[in-house]
């Protein structure tokens, strides 16, 4: 029998004259629902014709046509020229021998164009080109084409055509004459006998003109030193390759120190050859490259560095001299000095304090070494500047009299301390004039802007060493026809408004070239002569005495530096640099503070990872004297001397630039006198930073099948298999080389082509030219901070840097092999817990990785879709059209090198960088494919040079040259830490390689067999 | 992918509609030529007063002379780099001629006043000398130059075409009417006959009794449900094949030919007059790209020939002279040319040609590969395009079809030391002499998508 049992919900059910319960009965809710105050205005809502059904129909129809207009295919519009020049085919690259120099960066490049529109960067390697691109100079072919540059003229804030500009200059100087005042040119360092001509002339022309040359980051003690020494100014171009001795006392050498470009003389001697190799000490405060690849580091303060380097005096020079070197690094900075001295001409001492006085003692040091290096070496003419007379014109410009001030690709607003006060100086000007390529500071605070013309637009010649010659030369015709460049502009303030720069250049050619031909410098882009050495005469004076009179100034000592990707900050807006991961900490897209493990525990400083992933970081806030950079986010920086901070420049634009590139703290407002070595004083902030930082875990644990290194000691005296062990894996229960044992069938390899990328990672110094020109040649698209933060950077190539957690990676080894138990002291539960992190002054290596073309690779056997694939030579394909983006490839990829597209980069205005906008675009390579959202991506081994390479070949019937296969990393290496061939080419280097005894493979236990192989990193301890 | 079996049934079911086309296509044709004939006839008789008794000379042989030497800047009623000469003779004192054709440097530098203006009309170009030709030669040539315009000929010959065309035109539409009409009388008969038949029947008392009336077919078909079942599947599966035929052929354009900017009549160029493909797209030699050829490559040729003289062959007649004339004036537009005064102007208007062959951006094709390497003729992937009057995509240009093409086609090895060293081995590999492109690697995804 069923019941009549009453159920109710609740109490209130129970009451039967209840209105909620009557209520619930009829509707769901006792309370009608407020939809109107959700929808909006009701009265508006019901006012309109649309009805829901309407609503359906228009989304009904819509679908239908936008289905319907789908079927149509796109009409393509193809527009051959109307005379075509001769020497341009449609498809072709064309290469044109140039020479940057933008005041900081310099160097002797090929410029790739496609269809006349340059779109990479390459190393010229005729002889004479001495100077490889660096990172920036690979990037800077983006800077072309930068939608914020300037694009008309104006005065005032008003656009004018040139004309009515020159004509408004030219009354401004003809004030200034009448009126007495002085007319002020300021540019950065320029190196050209012709631009030099031609201010002088503008200076005839204008009696009251004077011409100042400003570096951003000065080089001004080592240029008064030098000068004092031997007259001109300039630097000593030191040829490394000559040194088998090297320390390096607070010089970045490897980095940006007087203009970097050592890699290439460094790294020929770091290649261990019958046995032998250079030996590196480097004394420092930041944790820079230079020490990254430095066989003894030790992290100092500026103040101990210079102790370190009167001791090094005294020692070379017998003078008795002695500094007052800390105890703890008096064995090490004894035994560099001695090596030094024992070296003799083979030894070099690189000093980077920035005092004239220690600039002077270094240059006593290599010509009482009689030091190959510094005697063979030529004279740089890249850095000019002077810091006492910049501080000449502040003063003449604050004083009133300055009648009209020209800066031209300077910007001092920006980059001197806000303390000068060079805006409010500014205004003190009548007429100041801003010649440059973007809207910046200095450009806001001018009355007279003009667009520059980039250096690919533009006419040039350089001499960077002294008595060498090079030219420069447009590759495109201007983008914004209403430009000049800088030189055009004074030829028409000189009255020659006809005259253009490239006839006054040519006609100046012979006059300053010494009797080149021009076709031939033209072509080659250099000519192959420069004068050689230094006198090894230098006085000293009382630099020793000055020097021992520094003191030590607390509460913490700054260093200032600039940074790999950004340098002084010219290339703020350039979103390759930007999303470039530092090579020391791994950061995009900022700047930090960089303090100890020891400095951070006492501050109170965390650097934390946080759940997704990112790196978080506290902020400080810095005060130099009267100066105060405030929430500066902070990097707990590995090998970094305690009691010392870095902080780098380039940082905190505000004016000329994008917004997501708006980005990081102006380090320049703590440069005060130009010193890069400041005291400083630190509080914490409050928040914590969010990093886009690409490498979180700093050091390998113990995995020695990753870097494998080894001393020069062992190197020399034992057997291969000792230090460069082959993996081991067990097969029926006896152990076998990983090697010889194979799941699959092997591909026969044996004819045509099979590519190997060889990478030592001896000579490789992480300085990342390889990922930016991967970055060029790959349309690579740049993803921003956020996603780099959440690790979806899409950088085809990436320099690994590893810490040791032990003093040495060997170390580190051992401590894991030692392991026992859970607990204890040898126990691996706190043991792996102190294996992860870096020691305080750990040994680095870095290690560029990319997709490793395994012959059995295990992306490919994952693919639902075949898009992966493997070719007969070597390399790995990816059928990005077939991919339909399971991301198992980059699931079972052991190397972690695949990278997906989350979202459409391209014509996307939430990633609004270069390939958002129609002049962006023009940087793409038209032989590579622009990936769309959902699908893989990764190295290809850069087959479209490849490929075009074997068809060069095939057109000309011949078979391919030994060397003749490149990659875009290969390419762009200039250390030769990157070797690309063809491996079935018995002739080949890479055919050497793959037999060298220091060569292994990434993770080789799991048994891909991949075709880039590493070599082991020897070290001379 | 062709669309499978639909042409078929669209020509069944419109068979008759196109039927009636026909008929009225001829009526019109008819009526066409008669219009034209008239307004080119007052043309004709104007150049006929010009005709003058030629000298002692063969304008046969001149001809012949007159287009070995001369044509290369002279026309006869057009100036070229050189004034027309039609008429010259009657024009100018022939001893003069004979100084001036042998040597023209020479009379402008004593000083003739006739001969400088001549000289500075014409840019200052220096007329080549001809001292090989004798003055019977040049009295040929003369009395080619004397010739009266041929012009009226040739278009009473155009008229005459027309006569015909209307006659034919006429004539079927007499035996379609026959043919319709006896067609009309067969069927009455039939109907008569079969009237006539059941009258007799009924007359007989043999006529059939009306069935008595069963279930309908379609009711009976609906009921059986294995009948439904087979055809819900049969409609289906077609249903499907369409469909998916439908589908496979999106994206692939073979057979596009889009209207140009300027109507370029491959026929003309490549066919009638036999210019080698790669004279003007001469990039795909070296480069990816086979490139359309730049305007001033048009000018190699086009800066002589203004007009359209192509011979009076049938097949041009869907388009007239005039027409492309016109479309050679285009040409200039374009380039700048002034053709009277045989001048650029400076003024450009840069071609916008529709592009017919579209590859996708992630296939990768380098002409210079297949045409310079592999030496295939541009017509095996482009089709008999000398015969073409307007360009159109004659491959499918689908991956399948490139595959196939690679699976077959031997690679091209004699004489390129880049192949020497693999052909030695891949031939001892696979155990033959030739090897395709496929064994050569060229299946691989890689080499076209990257």
């Amino acid at each position: 029998m069923s019941s009549n049992k009453k159920y109710w919900k609740s109490v209130e059910e129970l009451n039967e004259n209840s209105s909620i319960v009557d209520a619930l009965r009829s509707n769901e809710f006792v309370e009608e629902i407020p939809t109107d105050s959700f929808l909006g205005n009701a009265d508006k809502l019901n006012a309109t014709g649309t009805s829901r059904r309407d609503f359906l129909k228009f989304v009904g129809f819509s679908t239908a046509a936008a289905t319907l207009a789908a079927c149509e295919g796109p009409v393509h519009k193809s527009i051959p020229y109307v005379v075509q020049p001769e020497s341009v085919i449609p498809g072709v690259a064309d290469y044109y021998a140039t020479t940057v120099f933008d005041g900081y960066d310099f160097a002797n490049v090929l410029v790739k164009t496609r269809d006349g529109r340059p779109i990479k960067i390459e190393n010229n390697k005729t002889a004479g080109a001495t100077f490889s691109a660096n990172a920036r100079v690979h990037a800077s072919i983006l800077g072309l084409y930068d939608n914020y540059r300037i694009k008309q003229p104006t005065i005032k804030g008003k656009t004018a055509d040139f004309d009515k500009v020159s004509n408004a200059i030219s009354k401004a100087l003809a004030d200034a004459k009448s009126a007495g005042k002085q007319v002020v040119l300021l540019t950065p360092t320029i190196a050209s006998p012709t631009t030099f001509k031609l201010i002088a002339e503008f200076i005839a022309a204008n009696p009251t003109a004077k011409h100042v040359m400003y570096d951003a980051v000065s080089s001004s003690a080592a240029l008064d030193a030098y000068q004092q020494a031997f007259g001109t100014r300039g630097l000593v171009d030191y040829d490394l390759s000559k040194a088998d001795v090297v320390v390096g006392i607070g010089a970045d050498f490897l980095g940006d120190w007087q203009g970097g470009g050592y890699d290439k003389g460094y790294a020929s001697k770091r290649v261990p050859k019958n046995g032998k190799m250079s030996k590196h000490f480097q004394f420092e405060a930041n944790m820079t490259l230079s020490g990254a690849s430095a066989d003894k580091r030790v992290p100092m303060s500026n103040y101990q560095q210079i102790q370190a380097l009167l001791t090094v005096y005294g020692v070379v020079t017998g003078t008795g001299v002695s500094g007052n070197v800390d105890a703890k690094y008096k064995d090490a900075v004894s035994k560099a000095a001695q090596q030094l001295k024992a070296a003799g001409s083979k030894g070099v001492l690189l000093c980077g304090i920035d005092d004239k006085n220690a600039q002077l003692l270094a240059l006593a040091i290599n010509a009482a070494l009689t030091s190959e290096a510094y005697t063979t070496a030529g004279t740089r003419l890249v850095r000019q500047g002077s810091n006492a007379a910049i501080a000449q014109v502040l003063q003449e410009m604050n004083a009133g009299n300055v009648g009209v001030l020209i800066t031209s690709h300077v910007n001092p607003v920006y980059s001197l301390p806000k303390s000068y006060g060079f805006e409010a100086a500014m205004k003190k000007v009548p007429t100041s004039v801003f010649i440059g390529l973007r809207s910046d500071e200095t450009a806001v605070a001018s009355s007279i802007v003009i667009g520059s013309n980039h250096y690919l637009e533009s006419w040039g010649d350089y001499s960077l060493l002294k008595g060498s010659y090079a030219l420069a030369q447009p590759t495109i015709r201007p983008l914004f026809s209403a430009n000049k460049q800088f030189e055009d502009v004074l030829l028409a303030l000189t009255g020659r408004k006809n005259l253009s720069y490239y006839d006054y250049l040519k006609a100046n050619f012979p006059v300053v070239s010494g009797g080149l031909s021009w076709g031939k410098v033209l072509h080659d882009g250099v000519s192959g002569t420069y004068a050689i050495g230094q006198s090894t005469g230098v006085a000293v004076g009382d630099a020793v005495t000055a020097l021992s009179a520094a003191k030590s100034e607390g509460p913490y000592e700054l260093n200032l530096y600039s940074k790999v990707g950004m340098g002084d900050g010219q290339h703020a807006n350039n979103p390759w640099l930007q999303e470039f991961p530092d090579p020391i900490t791994r950061v995009s897209w900022d700047n930090y503070v960089t303090v100890s493990k020891a400095d951070a525990d006492k501050l109170g400083l965390v650097n934390v990872n946080v759940a997704n992933g990112g790196l978080n970081g506290s902020y400080v806030n810095l005060t130099v004297g009267s100066a105060k950079l405030e929430k500066v986010p902070v990097i707990i920086q590995p090998g970094q001397a305690p009691g010392t901070i870095g902080l780098s420049f380039g940082y905190g634009k505000k004016e000329g630039l994008k917004e997501e590139m708006q980005i990081g703290s102006n380090a320049f407002v703590l440069y005060q006198n130009f010193k890069s070595s400041l005291p400083v004083s630190i509080s914490k902030a409050d928040g914590e930073h969010e990093f886009a930082c690409v490498q979180l875990h700093k050091t390998l644990m113990g995995r020695g099948d990753i870097v494998k290194e080894t001393t020069l000691e062992i190197f020399r005296t034992e057997d291969a298999s000792k230090w460069n062990v082959a993996p081991m894996v067990s097969l029926d229960h006896s152990p076998v080389k990983a090697v010889e044992v194979d799941l699959w069938d092997s591909f026969d390899r044996s004819t045509g082509h099979h590519f190997n990328l060889s990478i030592d990672l001896n000579a490789c110094t992480g300085c990342g030219a390889c990922v930016i020109a991967c970055h060029a040649e790959n349309n690579v698209p740049v993803v921003g901070k956020s996603e780099v933060r959440r690790s979806r950077d899409m950088h085809w190539l990436r320099i690994d840097r590893y810490y040791s957690s032990e003093t040495t990676f060997e170390g580190d080894n051992e401590k894991k092999e030692n392991f026992d138990g859970l607990t204890g002291d040898k126990g691996s539960l706190g043991g792996f817990l102190e294996l992860e992190s870096a020691s305080e002054n750990p040994q680095v290596a870095f290690q560029p990785v990319m997709c490793q073309h395994c012959n059995h690779a295990p992306c490919e056997t994952v693919c639902p879709v075949a898009a992966t694939s493997h070719s007969r030579q070597g390399q790995n394909h990816m059928a990005y059209n077939r991919c339909v983006g399971t991301r198992y490839c980059a699931n079972n990829c052991p190397y972690k090198v695949r990278r997906f597209n989350w979202f459409l980069y391209n014509n996307n205005d939430e990633f609004d960088f270069h390939m958002n906008d129609d002049l962006g675009k023009m940087v793409l390579n038209p032989d590579v494919n622009v990936r769309s959202r959902g699908v893989m991506e990764k190295c290809s081994m850069c087959i479209q040079m490849t490929q075009a390479t074997i068809l060069e070949a095939k057109r000309s019937g011949r078979e391919v040259r030994a060397d003749e296969f490149e990659t875009a990393c290969s390419a762009a290496c200039s250390s030769g830490a990157m070797k690309f061939g063809d491996v079935n080419n018995k002739d080949s280097e890479v055919a050497s390689f793959l037999k060298d005894e220091r060569m292994y493979h990434l993770l080789e236990h799991v048994g891909t067999k991949p075709n880039v192989m590493y070599h082991v990193k020897v070290r001379n301890v | 992918m062709k669309l499978p079996g639909i042409s078929p049934l669209i020509s069944k079911t419109s068979l008759f509609t196109l039927l009636l086309l026909v008929v009225a296509q001829f009526a019109t044709q008819a009526q066409a030529p008669a219009a034209a004939a008239p307004a080119a006839a007052p043309a004709a008789a104007a150049p006929a007063a010009a005709a003058a008794p030629a000298g002692a000379g063969d304008p046969v042989a001149g001809k012949a002379l007159f287009n070995a030497n001369c044509a290369a800047c002279h026309k006869l009623d057009a100036k070229m780099t050189g004034p027309a000469l039609r008429g010259v003779a009657e024009r100018l004192d022939k001893e003069f001629l004979y100084k001036w054709i042998k040597n023209s440097s020479e009379v402008i530098k004593s000083g003739d006043a006739y001969a400088l203006k001549i000289f500075n009309e014409y840019n200052k170009s220096v007329m080549t000398a001809f001292p090989q030709l004798t003055n019977a030669d040049i009295d040929n040539i003369l009395a080619y130059t004397s010739q009266p315009i041929e012009a009226p000929a040739a278009t009473v010959a155009g008229a005459v075409p027309g006569g015909p065309v209307a006659e034919d035109g006429s004539t079927n539409a007499i035996i379609l009417g026959a043919l319709i009409l006896v067609l009309a009388i067969l069927i009455f008969m039939l109907v008569k006959v079969n009237s006539v038949l059941t009258q007799i029947a009924k007359n007989n008392g043999t006529l059939p009794e009306p069935k008595a009336a069963g279930t309908p077919i379609w009711k009976a078909y609906a009921k059986n449900q294995f009948l439904v079942l087979v055809t819900a599947i049969f409609l289906l599966l077609s249903s499907a094949y369409f469909v998916y035929g439908y589908l496979m052929q999106i994206g692939v354009d073979q057979d596009y030919a889009p209207i140009q900017p300027i109507h370029y009549s491959h026929k003309i160029h490549a066919g009638d007059n036999g210019i080698d493909c790669k004279y003007c797209h001469s990039s795909a030699r070296v480069s990816k790209h086979a490139g359309i050829p730049s305007l001033n490559v048009c000018m190699n040729c086009h800066k002589n020939i203004a007009e359209f003289v192509g011979d009076k062959d049938s097949t041009y007649t869907e388009y007239s002279k005039e027409f492309y004339t016109a479309e050679i004036q285009k040409l200039y537009d374009a380039v700048g040319w002034d053709k009277t005064n045989q001048k650029y102007t400076g003024k450009t208007k840069p071609v916008k040609w529709v592009r017919i062959h579209n590859l996708p951006d992630f296939a990768y094709f380098n002409h210079s590969q297949h045409v310079t390497v592999a030496g295939i003729e541009c017509q095996k992937c482009h089709g008999p395009v000398e015969t073409y009057e307007i360009q159109k995509q004659f491959a499918p240009l689908t991956m399948g079809w490139c595959i196939n093409c690679h699976r077959e086609t031997e690679v091209k090895m004699e004489g390129n030391a880049y192949y020497d060293k693999v052909h030695k081995e891949l031939s001892k590999k696979y155990g033959v002499t030739k090897l395709t492109a496929a064994q050569m690697g060229g299946l691989e995804c890689g080499k076209c998508h990257y």
